[in-house]
């Protein structure tokens, strides 16, 4: 018998080129994504160098970080994203890329698509020019995000010199509290170890609570593994998993499936596999959470008040929780449920899956948004959208005063039209709160998709687990 | 060039506006297009005109994956940023374009941007061949680099180029490695079903 193994060690070593002495190792990559924003000087630098790509069958293009949201989308006003919308399109022709491009059914954000049409599957290498690539870790693939000089070497080789991460498994134990979705598991983890809490590491997250929740949530905990400075995040595959993945449109099909299950199985940590670092949290410590700075770490369940920099670790945090609160005009002290809001955003590769919308959907059913509040819902992909359609959720969203937009990034990052003002406070469900990110001068909490409904109903920050719901019904 | 802030994320070096070009270069007008709008901000400062080597906060480089942010402190003319820690993904991207990333304690670099901050003409020498930190007011220190990238620094090595040394244990790889259709992203039993639906 070999020293057990846990799951990133049994992906990585399953994908070791070569492993050259005094250097990194060389890693096999199953699966490139692609979008406008980091690809187009790596296409160049191919073309400059007289290389092709190497593996076209394995690279998969959309369009999302530049697209408007706006019904009439397909001639696109600004003139430089347009023209970096059409270097893509260009380059898939010349390439022999598949492109899932804005009118496609399948367009989407990037990290939203590759799962849903079954790209995604366990066991696999995946990179995107994209920090939230490790999204995909979901499934238990090894999946992160990279640079364009990065995108570059994987479109010339299909691999990459990485050198081997250490592991760090998280669990959190217990059944998580009403109202305590899989955003607050990621933000509670984050206000716990902070946003370089993991860098160097490869998350495993495991334990009961996160067995329990859905593919969706998975996903959305894997997809902030980098605002903790992991680059990759991942989740042992299990029966929901294969349940998830089961007639997607690339996933195996007939005889193939069942041996591609079989295989998958084997991808679990072995029991007694070491880690490098382990932290457990009870789930019964979670609650829901709002951001009130401008990095992720600084997060206080929605109870709490602002804190106090004088209570900060150490002079540099004290710094940077004093320029936070400057620049997100708060005071210490002040109770999180008094802070009033101009604008929510449900969105982003974080939440804007199904059961996000229909979570979101559940506590806005009967309401109607805040005279003050403009809000706003952007889908992740055209087959969220056409789902959440066939179950009503855009009626019950448009009836609140919600606007039902087309998908893409959107104000996650605000490089499409959709952008704060200077000075405006949203609600967003997205996974950054940094400065300016959607805008500039613009304010940032990030939520849960629940609790983001609920801020948008009232016009401050609101307790989800006192929400009355008034139409559970018509989402059963 | 000290920058006494912590946790400086990439979309404070290059904000997402400058992200829709699809140029390498170019890039250094807008670094830290936001904070610099500000007379008093450190990029303004007469005395660190010129300045070739950053001196900053921790986690330098969190957020976001844009190699752009490196390109754009090349850009300006920054060859060196020093700090506690770098996060991952900015740290490679650094690598890729010659960007010297140099880690050291906490209270060395407190004490460096104290001295750059108040220190006229003052200047830092950083060798990359000696991994050595030193300066005209008796501070020196010693920082520890991947041996490789180290070498590739030197000597200005194009990774691709590199990895190409490999393509023969490449192709051997991958003509097993194909066959594992359930880690392929368009496996063929899932291309014929989609044909005939």
């Amino acid at each position: 018998m070999s020293a057990p193994k846990t799951l990133f060690e049994k992906v990585w070593e399953s994908h070791l080129v070569a492993e050259p002495a005094n250097e990194p190792a060389l890693l096999y990559i199953d699966l490139h994504l692609v979008h406008e924003v980091t690809s187009p000087q790596a296409f160049e630098g191919l073309r400059l160098a007289g290389r092709r790509l190497r593996r076209p069958d394995r690279t998969v293009a959309t369009v999302d970080h530049n697209v408007p949201t706006t019904p009439n989308r397909l001639v696109i006003e600004d003139a430089i994203a347009a023209k970096q919308i059409d270097t893509l399109r260009q380059n898939c022709v010349d390439f022999g890329v598949e492109l899932y491009d804005i009118q496609s059914p399948n367009q989407g954000i990037v990290h939203v698509i590759g799962p849903e049409l079954g790209f995604t599957k366990p066991g696999m290498t995946i990179v995107c020019g994209d920090s939230h690539t490790s999204t995909h870790g979901a499934f238990g693939a090894l999946a992160f995000g990279i640079g364009t000089s990065e995108v570059e070497h994987v479109m010339a080789t299909q691999c990459l010199p990485q050198s081997k991460p250490r592991t760090f498994r998280i669990a959190v134990e217990g059944e998580l509290p009403d109202g305590v979705t899989a955003k607050d598991v990621a933000l509670g983890i984050i206000g716990r170890i902070g946003t370089d809490g993991a860098t160097g590491y490869v998350i495993e997250y495991a334990g009961s609570a996160i067995r329990s929740l859905s593919m969706e949530g998975r996903m959305t905990v894997c997809n902030m593994s980098i605002e903790a400075g992991a680059r990759a995040g991942m989740i042992a595959p299990d029966e929901t998993t294969f349940a998830y993945l089961k007639g997607r449109t690339f996933s195996p099909q007939s005889a193939e499936w069942d041996e591609a299950v079989s295989e998958w199985r084997k991808l679990a940590s072995d029991p007694g596999a070491k880690y490098d670092r382990e932290l457990v949290i009870p789930a019964i410590e979670l609650a829901p959470y709002v951001t009130w700075g401008t990095s992720p770490g600084m997060v206080v369940p929605v109870t709490e008040v602002i804190p106090d920099p004088a209570d900060a670790k150490s002079d540099a945090d004290r710094r940077h929780f004093e320029q936070a609160l400057k620049y997100m005009d708060l005071k210490p002290g002040v109770s999180i449920e008094d802070v009033t809001i101009d604008r929510v955003f449900i969105g982003s590769c974080t939440n804007s899956r199904i059961e996000d919308l229909r979570s979101a959907a559940k506590v806005v059913a009967g309401y109607h948004v805040h005279s003050h509040v403009r809000a706003m819902v952007v889908p992740g992909s055209q087959q969220v959208k056409a789902q959440a359609e066939r179950e009503g959720l855009d009626h019950v969203f448009r009836a609140a005063g919600f606007e039902w937009r087309e998908p893409g990034c959107s104000m996650c990052l605000g490089m499409n039209p959709d952008i704060l003002a200077p000075g405006e406070r949203c609600a967003s469900t997205s996974n950054r709160n940094f400065e300016g990110r959607q805008g500039r001068g613009g304010r940032t909490h990030l939520v849960s998709p629940m609790m983001a409904a609920a801020a948008a109903i009232t016009g401050h920050f609101t307790d989800v687990r006192t929400w009355e719901f008034k139409k559970e019904e018509v989402l059963a | 060039m000290p920058l006494n802030r912590a946790n400086i994320d990439t979309d404070q070096i290059i904000p997402k506006q400058f992200l829709k070009r699809i140029e390498r270069t170019g890039y250094g007008d807008f670094l830290f297009h936001d904070w610099r709008q500000d007379p008093d901000f450190e990029i303004n400062h007469p005395r660190h005109q010129g300045a070739e080597i950053l001196v900053t906060g921790k986690n330098f480089g969190c957020g976001s994956s844009r190699e752009h942010a490196a390109w754009a402190l090349n850009d300006h003319g920054f060859r060196v940023v020093i700090a506690p820690s770098f996060a991952d993904i900015f740290h490679s991207n650094a690598g890729k374009n010659g960007l010297l990333l140099v880690t050291l304690p906490e209270e060395h670099v407190e004490l460096l941007i104290e001295r750059a901050s108040t220190i006229d003409d003052y200047h830092l020498t950083v060798s990359l061949e000696d991994h050595h930190v030193h300066d005209d007011h008796g501070f020196s220190a010693t920082f520890s680099i991947d041996p490789f990238l180290r070498y590739c620094l030197l000597e200005g090595l194009d990774d691709i180029g590199l990895t190409l040394r490999h393509t023969d244990a490449l192709d051997t790889f991958e003509k097993q490695h194909d066959k594992a259709f359930w880690v392929t992203p368009r496996p063929e039993s899932a291309a014929t079903e989609t044909a005939h639906a």
